[in-house]
């Protein structure tokens, strides 16, 4: 199969997944203790990591450009800018990175796994749709917990800036504050929940795809979790460009 | 199930029987249909033929014993079976019902008669045993009494109900295989398939999995396939049969000249052809070269 077929093939196999699980949705069984369950691992289980991304990131912004604002004395827009910068786009293209290295390797690991043990055939054989019980609560959780995710990344970030705003650079931290408040408006704050929502998507279905299709034994789980990480990720960065511009449009962002 | 052979006519005028007694047998259409049927079937992955053609045909409470090298599409046709792959071109027949182009839900119904043992037992290493046996009536939200009840029978018939609590990371191979066993029994199916259960088992404990499948052929009526490419599995399945004796005991005898084994035979692939099908002593008396090299391990 040529790459360009076996792209086609598998943005198709991924569409099927994502329809057949979220339909599997509107008839039982539905299992939402499952659901739960992968919900505090996607999320809470996330959460450390995503904080601290979040806050280097906020710091390693104002590291970066608070001495092109100072230059030409604008330093004190710069809560606002780097609000802006984590709100829209830092903060879910990144927080969903972390997650799809995080949680996406470990639903392809785990699914990889019991593919190759004949757990999912076992599965089907005693009447339960692996669709149902693994892949659409799995599907939910990150859809349900990377807006989340994002929205705690931003507040970290922003506390980031604060704190390098105003230790290595002396700002007070009300202006740090007032800037951002000013900075950032309703349009960024549904643009921002927005893209976690589509990401959350893509790096579950294409993590439990890759699972489900593990051939090869044990050495064929690392690569469908390999192939996940990076697929997924590739992904992200791909619809984050196309989402940017539907939000821009949407909303008008990024006009003078 | 089983015959007799002199004594049969004894037994008859002893007990007198009468006409009405066999009208019964044949009032119970359900004997009649096979309990599977593949017609014709073709599969292949990619380039490569995995089914030839194959036909052949169980009988309720039949036992066939599917023999082959690895890769000679054994496992194959029991996961058709069960609809975990579809056949290129064909017809399975499931207790009389075309189940070749089955949905996926549409097959659910028809698991829930059939009872699956994976090799390796393929239990679900995050649950326990209890909850891996209980797994299908959990599913179908059965209430905790019965589950427990079906549970701990289902282990008392694989011997293994002191291991109830544990999870599978602790048992052997072999208890792996007896939990798998006791899983796919929950719901009493009336067909069971049985995917190499013995591969890699030390003798004794391959003993002890066929004695499990004998028990449910000649006790409990249950069809069979029992794939497997051991000789001393077919030696077992083919002339021992279970019985009660008058303690209640169930004990395993061996077929000779008082009772002779017509419920089980078996087919032989190769290359995903039927190269053999019948009894085996039938198999045993082939002058096949591949038959007798598969048999007796050696060159002709």
């Amino acid at each position: 199969m040529n790459p360009i077929h076996k792209f086609l093939y598998e943005l198709q196999e991924v569409s099927f997944l994502i329809w057949r699980s979220l339909t599997s949705l509107f008839r039982g069984p539905r299992y939402f203790s499952e659901m739960v369950r992968q919900m505090d691992s996607a999320g809470v289980g996330s959460l450390p990591i995503v904080l601290l991304t979040g806050f280097f990131t906020g710091g390693v912004l104002i590291l970066q450009t608070f001495p092109t604002l100072q230059y030409y004395s604008l330093q004190n827009e710069a809560g606002g800018a780097i609000a802006t910068s984590l709100i829209r786009e830092l903060g879910p293209v990144l927080t969903a990175l972390m997650v799809s290295g995080r949680i996406g390797s470990a639903f392809a690991a785990e699914l990889g796994s019991m593919v190759v043990s004949q757990q999912i055939d076992a599965m089907r054989a005693l009447g339960t749709d692996p669709n149902r019980k693994l892949v659409a609560p799995r599907i939910i959780a990150l859809v349900l917990m990377l807006p989340l995710l994002t929205v705690a990344a931003d507040i970290f970030g922003i506390f980031g800036g604060v704190i390098t705003a105003s230790v290595l650079y002396n700002q007070d931290y009300n202006v740090f504050i007032t800037s951002v408040r000013s900075g950032i408006g309703i349009e960024d704050i549904i643009g921002g929940l927005l893209k976690p929502v589509f990401f959350g998507l893509i790096i579950a279905s294409v993590a439990c795809h890759k699972g489900l299709t593990t051939a090869g034994g044990t050495a064929g789980v690392g690569q469908s979790t390999t192939n996940s990480v990076v697929t997924a990720s590739i992904w992200v960065i791909i619809f984050d460009f196309f989402l940017s511009k539907a939000v821009g449009t949407i909303f008008d962002i990024g006009h003078l | 199930m089983i015959s007799t052979t002199d004594e049969f006519e004894d037994i008859i005028a002893e007990e007198e029987l009468e006409p009405s007694d066999f009208e019964d047998a044949v009032d119970q259409p359900n004997r009649v249909k096979p309990a599977i049927e593949f017609r014709d079937v073709h599969l292949s992955f990619d380039d490569k033929k995995i089914l030839n053609g194959v036909s052949f045909t169980i009988k309720r409470g039949e036992t066939k014993i599917i023999l082959g090298r690895s890769g000679g599409g054994k496992s194959t046709t029991v996961r058709l079976i069960l609809g975990l792959l579809k056949p290129d071109s064909g017809q399975i027949l499931v207790d009389g019902e075309d189940i070749t182009d089955y949905s996926e839900e549409q097959m659910m119904h028809v698991r829930q008669n059939i009872g699956m043992v994976f090799q390796e037992g393929a239990l679900f290493d995050s649950l326990s045993v209890y909850e891996n046996v209980a797994y299908r009536l959990i599913e179908q939200g059965v209430s905790e009494e019965i589950i427990d009840h079906e549970v701990r029978r289902m282990l008392q018939f694989v011997d293994l109900e002191d291991a109830i609590d544990k999870m599978p990371i602790e048992l052997s191979g072999g208890m792996r295989r007896r939990v798998g066993i006791a899983r796919a029994l929950v719901g009493d199916p009336k067909i069971v398939l049985f995917d190499e259960p013995t591969a890699g088992l030390d003798p004794p404990t391959s003993r002890t999995i066929c004695e499990l499948a004998i028990k449910l052929r000649d006790l409990q009526d249950v069809s069979s396939i029992f794939v497997t490419h051991e000789m001393k599995n077919l030696e077992y399945l083919a002339s021992e049969y279970a019985t009660v004796n008058e303690n209640g005991e169930i004990v395993f005898e061996r077929e000779g000249d008082k009772l002779c084994l017509i419920n089980t035979s078996m087919i032989m692939f190769r290359d995903g052809e039927v190269i053999f099908s019948g009894k085996d002593e039938q198999l045993r008396a082939s002058e096949d070269p591949y038959i007798r090299r598969f048999i007796t391990g050696k060159s002709v």
